[in-house]
C-alpha cells in the first residue's frame, strides 16, 4: 500500500499507509473508543462529514457482515486506524475491511499512531483534517485551512431520506404506528421498534409536522443524525408542533432538536462523546447504565421549559443525557438506546416509549 | 450500610490455581478499607505476602485458615463484617464453613460482598443450573453424580466424550475429560475423591468451542458494569488458567460481544453479588473449524460454563490489563459505596461507574513448571498446572505475543524456538501442551495449512493467521538485507533484537546499535482505562514502536527496581514482596521508584505501588530501553536495583555492567564472586572459612573425575540458577552421567558445581550490610536433614539446636563473608552445621552465598520486626545502619517460635516425582507462629493441611544413635494412644519396652507390607524417621519413606524433638495461642 498521511488543521502530520482507496478525504477528525463495532460505526450517518479515528488498534478482525449495516452506505468521509486486519475470522464474515472500503470507495489510512491523534484531539478539541496520498504535508495543510467549517454545514440534508418510506421489516400485524423524522437514522432503531410491534414510516428531515401527523401515528421518533442542531431551525419548529400531540421519543440529534424546541440551548463539546462506555444516571431512579454515544454537541438546559426536566445525566462530565416532561408523553436521550455498536443496557427506553404509546391510546389498535 | 470493622480472609499458601493474585486483591482491599475509615482485620497463613505486613491492615493475624482459629479471631476482634470474596476459593469455602457452624450468627458477623445463598448457587451445580434456567440462559447438558455408577449412567445419556467437574475444588482438581469408558471410570473416581462433598458434574464436552470470560462488577444499588472481556487462544477443554488469553476479545463481533456482556450482567444481578464476579462462556466456533457443529443461526449459540462469585485470577489479570482496580472497587462496594461514588483512581476525574476502553492488545501466557519437572505430564486439560503467568501489552497481537514469550523466561526461548526432534518429525504435536504455541509456529513454518491446523486444534484461524504474519516477518529478516524500514517493521511486530540478530545473522548488540543509528526506539504509552479519552495520571506504561512517547523522563533522582517475573517454583511471591518493599523504601528515601515487571498477579505491578510502572519483559533489551527512556537528556542514567527480583534480576547485573549502567547495592563483581565457583573457593580459602570440597566443571569427564576425587555422595547443581533447579544428590558414577547431562542443559553453558554432600543441619541467614556494619536479623534452622532443598524444608526461627558458640561462629563467618565480598544490601548465606565432636568446637561449612534477597526475607522481616528491605535499600543509597537505628551483629531473638512450612501442589501434577531432594518442589509456604515450639508446629501443620488426628498410627524408623533419645517420645506416643508401626531394629527396641508394636520391613524387596506400603495404603498417618550422621543405607531407606509420606501428604519428622513437640501439640489441638503478629513480635 502506498504511503498516506493525515494532516490536521493545527499543522500536525501523522504518517501511515493508504487503506481503502487512494485519494483525499476531508472532514472533522473525531475519535471513537469502542473496541468492537467498526462496521456499525462506518455506516452510522452521524459520522457524515467526519474523519473517524478508531482508538482500538486492530480493526477488521471479524470481517464484514451485511447484518451489521446501520444504513445503506458508509458515512464517515474517511477512516483513520492503526491496522486493518488482513485476515478476518468470523462465521458471518463476507470479506475483509480492505475489500469493503475499496468497494465503497472509502479513503482510509492505517499504520497511524491513533493514540497520538486521539490525545491531540482531546487536548485541542476536534479539528478539520485530511487523509491524503500523493500530496505534500504543506499542500495538504493549505487545503485543510481553506476547508469550510464543519459546524457551518447542514449535514442532515446529506443523509436524510429523499422520500418517505415504510420500514419494510415490520410485522404485518403491527400494534402501533410510528412516524420517524429521519435526521440520519440507524437501522437498529427501526428494528427495535418493529420488534415491539411498531409499523414505521420514515419521513425526510424537512417534512412538516402535519405530514407526520397525517400518517395518524401513535408516536413520533426524532432520529439521531450529524451536525450542529442550531442549523435545523425548520426541524425544531416542526418539533414544537409535534410535542404534546402524541408520545415522542428523541434520540441523540432528535433529543437536541426536542430540547431546543422546549427552549433549551445546545453547544459544541470540545471533543464529543464517542464510544460504548459512558455512564449515564437516570435522575429519577438513580440507576446507572452504560451507554453507546456518538455526539459532538450537547444540550444546555438553561431556558428549558419548566414543564420539562433533565431525566438523565452523564456521570463523566455531568452533561444532559435526556429530558422528559412532567405531564406530556415525551422522552429524549442523548445516547443511543439502539446500541449497534455498544452495550444493550438501554433497550428499556424503547419499552418505555412503546409503553407510552399503549397508555396514551388506551388500548391496542 | 458501612461496617465499622471487617475481617478479610486471605487465600493461604500459594498453590497451583491460587497464586499471588490474592495478595494483590487483599492488599488493595485493605488499602480501600483504610480510605473508607473501616477497621480492617486480616487473617492469612502465608507470611510471604504484602497483605500480612503490619501497616497494610489494622490488625494482622498470620494464623491457620481453619474454622476454630477463625472463631477465636472473631471472638477477639468482634468484626461487624466478613469479606470472604478476596481470598480465592479458600476464603469462600471458609465463609461457608463458618456460616454452617453457626459462628457468623453467634457473633453477629455480616457476610459482605456475596450472600451465602449466592456462594451456594454458584458452587452447587444443581442450584447453578436452576438459576440459569430461570434467567433463560443456555444450560449445558449435564448430570450431577455422587458415585461412579451414576457417572456412567449420565455419560450414557449425554454421550462420550464428557467432562468430569468435581464440586467445590480449586483449579478443577481431580477433574478431567473422558473419551472412553475406562477413562470415565478413572476420572470419575479421582473427581469424586477430590470433591469435599463427593459430587461431580458430568457434562457435554464442548471441546473446540471458543472460551470467553467477562469480569463484571455490581454495587449494592444494583448498578452493573463489565470491566473487561477476554478470549482464550486455546479453545474449551484447556483450563482457562492454562490457556493463552487475549484481552479484549478479538474474534467476537459487536453483536457477539454485547450478547455475552448482557448475559453476564443478568447473571450477576440475579446472584445479587455486591462486588466482582467472573463469568465464563463457551461460544460456538466457526462452522468450518468444527464441521460437526449443527445449524448455527443468529445469534451464535453459547453456554454459561462457570461463575466465580468473587475476585479471581482472571480479575487480577483484568485489573492489570485495563488499569481498573477490581479488588479495590469490590472492597469499597462491600463497605456500602455505589460505583458512582467511587472515584476512578486512574483519571481522577471520572468515577468507577464506567467500562474501560483498551487501545492496545493484552496477551497472557501461563508459566508452567515443566522445566523443573521434566517427567511431568505436559498435557493441558481441565486441571490447571501453571504456577504463574506473564502478561504483555502492545498495540497488536503479534507484538504482544512476542513480548509475552520473552517475559516467560523459559531458557531464553523466543517464538523462534523449536524442539530439536520436531526437525525430523513428519507430524507436529497438536494436542494442548505447554509447547503447543511453538508447535503451531513450527507447523505453519513448514507450510501447513492454517485452516487445517485450526480444525485439528480448535484454535481460531484468526490467531493462526497472526502467527503466519510473524512467520512472514521471520522470512523477510532471513532473506532481505536489513534496512530501516524492515527493522522498524520487525520491531513493530514485536521481534526482539535477539530474534532479529538470529535471523539477520548479526549480534543483538549490533541490532541495538543499528536501531539507535536509525532512530528506531520504543516509545511508552499509558494504560489509562479510557483509550486517551480523558487526561490520566497513572504512571503505568508499556513499550511500543509508535511515534508519541507519553513517558517523558521526569526530573529528580530515581532508581529502577527489577522485579521477579512470573511465579515459578523456586522464585515465588517472596521476591515480589521484596520488590514492593524496595519501591516503597526508595520513595521513603525521597527517590522516584521505577518498577519493571511482567507478572500481572502481583502487588508490584499495581500502578500505585511505585512512581512509575513499566509492564515489560525482564530481559536485557527491555531493561536497557527503560533505563534509556528514564535517562532522557540527563548525563547519568538512573541506577538499577537487581537484588530483590530473584535470579531474574540478578542475572541482569552482568549485562547492565557490560553496558556501563549503574547498579546500586552489591556490584556485578560481588555477584560474580559468589557465583563463580573458583573465585568463591579462593575467597573462602583466603578468609579461612570451610566449605565442602568440590569444584566447578564444564565437561562430563571433568565432572566424573571431580566426583571420584571428593567421593560420593555428591551434590550436583548448575551455577546461576534459583530454586535448586536440576540439583541432585548423586550416589554413584552411573547416576552421575545422567544428572550431569540434565544439569548441563539447565546451566545453559555456565559451569556445573559438584560438592561433597555433608549431612548435618542446615542453617540459613539473611544479612544486611552497609559496607561497614553487618546486621543479621535472624537465623533460621531447617528441621529436615540436609539435602532437602531449603525451600522445601520446615524451618524454625529462632534455631532450636544451635548453641551459643555455633551462633557466634555463624555471626563471625557471615560478617567476614559479607564484608569480604563487598556486598551492599542483602546477602543470603546457607550453612551446614555438623554434630559437635567431643571436645571440639563448632563444625560449620558454607554451602552457598547469594548476594541478593532470598525467599526467607518476608518471613524473617515479619518475625523479627526488622524492616530488612528498607534497611538494605537505605544502605545501598549510602545510609549507615547505625544512622537508621540498627546496630551490627545478631539481632536479639524474639520471644516467639515461628515455623515456616512448605506447601506442595503435587496432586495436580501427574507423573511428577514428589521425592524431596535438593531441587525445590514446593509452590508456597505457611507460617505457624506461637509462644512455644509445639504451638508453632501445630499451627504450621494445620495451616499446611497436614494435621494429624489423635490416636492415629505412626511409623517409626529410628537410627541406632538416636534410639536412646527416642525413648521418651515412644512412651509419649504409647500413652497418648497412638498405634505404633516400626522398622526391624526399632520395633525390637519398642517391644523390649513392653509396648505393643507392629513390625514392618524396610527392605523393599523383602515382602509386603514394607515401609512404603504402610505409608502409601494409609495404614499410618505420620512418619518419624531419624538417620545416621553418615551417609549409609539407612538414609537410603529413609528416602523411600519420606518420599512416600510427601506423596500421601502426611507429616514426616526427621528430628525427635520436633516430632515430640508436634505430638504434644496435636494431642491437644487447642493448646495454641491466637494473637496478632504485632502481639507476638512485641513479646
Amino acid at each position: 500500500m502506498p504511503d498516506a498521511r493525515l494532516v490536521l488543521a493545527d499543522g500536525s502530520v501523522f504518517e501511515g499507509r493508504s487503506c481503502g482507496i487512494e485519494g483525499r478525504a476531508d472532514g472533522e477528525v473525531v475519535f471513537n473508543t469502542s473496541m468492537t463495532g467498526y462496521q456499525e460505526m462506518l455506516t452510522d450517518p452521524s459520522y457524515a462529514g467526519q474523519l473517524l479515528t478508531l482508538t482500538y488498534p486492530m480493526i477488521g478482525n471479524y470481517g464484514m457482515d451485511p447484518a451489521a449495516e446501520e444504513s445503506s452506505r458508509t458515512q464517515p468521509a474517511g477512516l483513520i486506524i492503526r491496522e486493518a486486519a488482513a485476515f478476518p475470522s468470523h462465521l458471518r464474515s463476507q470479506g475483509s475491511l480492505q475489500s469493503y472500503l475499496e468497494a465503497r470507495r472509502v479513503v482510509g489510512i492505517e499504520g497511524v499512531d491513533t493514540r497520538a491523534v486521539t490525545r491531540r484531539i482531546r487536548r485541542h478539541g476536534v479539528m478539520l483534517g485530511t487523509i491524503t496520498t500523493g500530496e505534500t504535508a504543506a499542500e495538504a495543510l493549505a487545503r485543510v485551512r481553506a476547508l469550510p467549517g464543519y459546524d457551518d454545514a447542514n449535514w442532515v440534508s446529506t443523509v436524510t431520506t429523499g422520500e418517505p418510506y415504510d420500514w419494510d421489516h415490520a410485522s404485518a400485524g403491527a400494534l402501533y404506528r410510528v412516524a420517524l423524522l429521519d435526521g440520519g437514522v440507524k437501522r437498529n432503531i427501526m428494528r427495535s421498534l418493529a420488534a415491539r410491534g411498531c409499523a414505521i414510516r420514515v419521513f425526510p428531515a424537512d417534512a412538516a409536522a402535519r405530514d407526520l401527523l397525517s400518517f395518524d401515528p401513535d408516536g413520533i421518533v426524532l432520529s439521531p443524525g450529524p451536525g450542529d442542531p442550531r442549523l435545523l431551525a425548520g426541524m425544531i419548529g416542526e418539533a414544537r408542533h409535534l410535542i404534546g400531540k402524541v408520545p415522542l421519543l428523541g434520540i441523540c440529534l432528535g433529543h437536541q432538536v426536542a430540547a431546543r424546541a422546549l427552549g433549551a440551548g445546545t453547544f459544541k463539546l470540545p471533543f464529543g462523546h464517542r464510544g460504548g462506555n459512558h455512564p449515564v444516571r437516570d435522575t429519577v431512579s438513580g440507576h446507572i447504565t452504560i451507554t453507546a454515544q456518538n455526539h459532538g454537541y450537547a444540550v444546555d438546559p438553561y431556558g428549558l421549559d419548566p414543564a420539562a426536566y433533565v431525566s438523565h445525566i452523564n456521570l463523566n462530565d455531568q452533561t444532559v443525557e435526556g429530558i422528559a416532561m412532567r405531564s406530556e408523553p415525551l422522552l429524549t436521550i442523548q445516547y443511543h438506546s439502539e446500541a449497534c455498536p455498544g452495550p444493550l443496557d438501554n433497550t428499556v427506553i424503547f419499552d418505555r416509549f412503546v409503553g407510552l404509546l399503549a397508555e396514551v391510546r388506551g388500548g391496542v389498535r | 450500610m458501612k461496617p465499622t470493622s471487617v475481617l478479610i480472609v486471605g487465600s493461604g499458601p500459594i498453590v497451583i490455581g491460587q497464586a499471588a493474585e490474592f495478595d494483590y486483591a487483599g492488599t488493595q482491599a485493605c488499602k480501600a478499607m483504610r480510605e473508607e475509615g473501616v477497621r480492617s482485620i486480616l487473617v492469612n497463613s502465608n507470611p510471604a505476602t504484602i497483605m500480612t505486613d503490619l501497616d497494610v491492615a489494622d490488625r494482622v493475624y498470620i494464623e491457620p485458615l481453619t474454622v476454630p482459629v477463625l472463631e477465636r479471631i472473631i471472638a477477639r476482634e468482634r468484626p461487624e463484617g466478613l469479606l470472604p470474596t478476596l481470598g480465592g476459593q479458600t476464603g469462600l469455602n471458609l465463609a461457608v464453613d463458618l456460616a454452617n457452624a453457626g459462628i457468623l450468627e453467634k457473633y453477629g458477623v455480616r457476610l459482605l460482598g456475596t450472600p451465602l445463598e449466592t456462594i451456594r448457587r454458584a458452587e452447587d451445580r444443581e442450584l447453578f443450573r436452576d438459576m440459569l434456567a430461570t434467567l433463560g440462559e443456555p444450560v449445558l447438558d449435564s448430570e450431577i453424580c455422587h458415585t461412579v455408577a451414576e457417572c456412567e449412567d449420565a455419560a450414557r445419556q449425554i454421550g462420550l466424550p464428557v467432562v468430569v467437574r468435581p464440586a467445590y475444588t480449586l483449579g478443577g482438581t481431580g477433574g478431567g475429560m473422558a473419551f472412553t469408558w475406562e477413562q470415565l471410570r478413572a476420572v470419575a473416581t479421582s473427581g469424586l475423591a477430590a470433591s469435599p462433598i463427593t459430587q461431580v458434574l458430568i457434562e457435554k464436552n464442548l471441546l473446540g468451542w471458543k472460551e470467553v470470560e467477562y469480569e463484571v462488577m455490581r454495587d449494592g444499588a444494583g448498578n452493573c458494569i463489565t470491566i473487561c472481556n477476554m478470549e482464550n487462544l486455546d479453545p474449551m477443554g484447556v483450563h482457562t488458567g492454562d490457556s493463552i488469553v487475549v484481552a479484549p476479545s478479538q474474534t467476537l463481533s459487536d453483536k457477539d460481544y454485547q450478547m455475552l456482556r448482557s448475559a453476564s450482567l443478568r447473571i450477576i444481578s440475579e446472584l445479587g453479588i455486591e462486588g466482582g464476579c467472573n463469568v465464563q462462556f463457551a461460544l460456538a466456533p466457526r462452522k468450518d473449524v468444527r464441521d460437526w457443529m449443527g445449524d448455527i443461526s443468529a445469534p451464535l449459540p453459547y453456554y454459561v460454563i462457570e461463575v466465580n462469585p468473587r475476585v479471581s485470577r482472571s480479575s487480577a489479570l483484568a485489573s492489570k490489563a485495563t488499569g481498573y482496580p477490581i479488588a479495590r472497587v469490590a472492597a469499597k462496594i462491600a463497605c456500602g459505596k455505589t460505583l458512582d461514588h467511587i472515584p476512578n483512581a486512574v483519571t481522577q476525574r471520572t468515577t468507577a461507574a464506567f467500562e474501560p476502553a483498551l487501545d492496545y492488545c493484552v496477551v497472557k501466557i501461563p508459566r508452567w513448571p515443566f522445566d523443573k519437572f521434566h517427567l511431568g505430564d505436559r498435557t493441558l486439560g481441565t486441571q490447571m498446572k501453571a504456577t504463574g503467568e506473564v502478561m504483555a501489552i502492545e498495540r497488536t497481537f503479534e507484538a504482544a505475543l512476542n513480548k509475552a514469550v520473552r517475559s516467560l523466561e523459559v531458557g531464553g526461548r523466543s517464538l523462534l524456538w523449536e524442539r530439536p526432534e520436531w526437525r525430523s518429525a513428519t507430524e507436529l504435536p497438536k494436542q494442548a501442551t505447554d509447547e503447543r504455541l511453538w508447535a503451531l509456529m513450527a507447523a505453519l513454518r513448514r507450510g501447513q495449512d492454517a485452516m487445517e491446523l485450526s480444525r485439528a486444534t480448535g484454535v481460531d484461524p484468526w490467531f493462526l493467521q497472526r502467527l503466519l504474519s510473524i512467520i512472514a516477518m521471520e522470512k523477510r529478516l532471513l532473506n532481505e538485507p536489513l534496512h530501516p524500514e524492515l527493522l522498524r517493521a520487525a520491531k513493530r511486530c514485536g521481534f526482539s533484537d535477539e530474534m532479529i540478530a538470529q535471523l539477520a545473522d548479526r549480534l543483538p548488540e549490533q541490532i541495538r546499535a543499528l536501531r539507535h543509528e536509525w532512530n528506531i526506539r520504543p516509545v511508552y504509552k499509558m494504560v489509562d482505562t479510557c483509550a486517551a479519552e480523558f487526561d490520566a495520571a497513572t504512571p503505568y506504561f508499556y513499550s511500543t514502536y509508535e511515534t508519541e512517547n507519553e513517558a517523558a523522563a521526569v526530573d529528580g533522582a530515581g532508581a529502577v527496581v527489577i522485579g521477579s517475573g512470573p511465579i515459578r517454583i523456586g522464585q515465588g511471591i517472596e521476591f515480589d514482596y521484596a520488590s514492593v518493599h524496595a519501591a516503597w523504601a526508595l520513595q521513603r528515601a525521597g527517590l522516584r521508584s521505577i518498577m519493571a515487571n511482567s507478572n500481572p498477579e502481583t502487588v508490584s505491578t499495581d500502578f500505585d505501588t511505585s512512581d512509575r510502572l513499566y509492564f515489560e519483559p525482564l530481559d536485557e533489551e527491555a531493561v536497557r530501553d527503560i533505563i534509556e527512556n528514564e535517562q532522557g537528556n540527563e548525563a547519568e542514567p538512573p541506577a538499577s536495583i537487581v537484588q530483590f527480583g530473584g535470579q531474574t534480576a540478578i542475572n541482569l547485573a552482568e549485562p547492565l555492567r557490560r553496558s556501563a549502567l549503574p547498579i546500586i547495592g552489591s556490584s556485578a563483581e560481588t555477584i560474580d564472586t559468589a557465583e563463580d565457583r573458583r573465585l568463591f573457593e579462593r575467597f573462602l580459602q583466603d578468609l579461612g572459612i570451610p566449605q565442602p570440597p568440590g569444584a566447578a566443571v564444564t565437561s562430563l569427564e571433568e565432572g566424573m573425575k571431580t566426583a571420584q576425587n571428593i567421593g560420593y555422595p555428591v551434590l550436583v547443581r548448575p551455577s546461576y540458577v534459583l530454586g535448586g533447579r536440576a540439583m541432585e544428590i548423586v550416589q554413584n558414577a552411573s547416576e552421575m552421567v545422567h544428572f550431569l547431562a540434565q544439569a548441563a542443559e539447565a546451566a545453559q553453558g555456565k559451569p556445573i558445581l559438584i560438592d561433597k554432600f555433608l549431612e548435618g543441619s542446615e542453617v540459613e541467614v539473611d544479612a544486611i550490610c552497609d559496607g561497614e556494619t553487618v546486621l543479621i536479623p535472624g537465623i533460621m534452622e531447617q528441621l529436615e536433614r540436609a539435602g532437602v532443598h531449603s525451600g522445601d524444608s520446615m524451618a524454625v526461627y529462632p534455631p532450636v539446636h544451635l548453641d551459643a558458640a555455633e551462633k557466634e561462629t555463624i555471626r563471625d563467618y557471615t560478617e567476614r563473608i559479607v564484608l569480604g565480598m563487598g556486598a551492599i544490601g542483602l546477602t543470603n548465606i546457607q550453612y551446614v552445621v555438623l554434630p559437635r565432636l567431643p571436645g571440639e568446637g563448632p563444625r560449620i561449612y558454607v554451602l552457598e552465598v547469594n548476594p541478593r534477597a532470598s525467599r526467607t526475607v518476608p518471613f524473617i522481616s515479619k518475625v523479627t520486626g526488622v524492616p530488612m528491605v528498607q534497611l538494605a535499600v537505605n544502605a545501598m543509597l549510602g545510609r549507615r545502619l547505625g544512622d537508621q537505628g540498627y546496630p551490627g551483629g545478631l539481632w536479639p531473638e524474639r520471644d516467639l517460635v515461628a515455623i515456616k512450612a512448605p506447601v506442595f501442589s503435587m496432586s495436580k501434577l501427574i507423573g511428577v516425582d514428589s521425592h524431596l531432594g535438593p531441587e525445590m518442589k514446593s509452590t508456597g509456604e505457611v507460617m505457624g507462629i506461637d509462644r512455644t515450639l509445639s504451638g508453632a508446629i501445630a499451627k504450621a501443620l494445620l495451616a499446611s493441611d497436614l494435621a494429624l488426628t489423635p490416636r492415629a498410627s505412626v511409623l517409626l524408623s529410628i537410627s541406632d544413635r538416636t534410639k536412646a533419645d527416642a525413648l521418651p517420645l515412644i512412651h509419649k506416643l504409647a500413652d497418648a494412644g497412638y498405634t505404633l508401626y516400626a522398622t526391624e531394629g526399632t520395633s525390637k527396641m519398642i517391644e523390649a519396652l513392653g509396648i505393643p508394636v507392629k513390625p514392618v520391613t524396610k527392605i523393599l524387596s523383602g515382602g509386603h507390607p514394607n515401609v512404603v506400603d504402610v505409608v502409601m495404603d494409609g495404614t499410618v498417618q505420620c512418619v518419624i524417621n531419624t538417620t545416621e550422621g553418615r551417609f549409609t543405607g539407612s538414609l537410603r531407606d529413609g528416602f523411600h519413606i519420606r518420599r512416600a509420606a510427601a506423596e500421601r501428604r502426611i507429616p514426616c519428622f526427621t528430628s525427635l524433638d520436633t516430632a515430640a513437640a508436634a505430638i504434644d501439640a496435636l494431642a491437644n489441638a487447642s493448646e495454641y495461642d491466637v494473637a496478632t503478629l504485632e502481639e507476638y513480635v512485641a513479646g
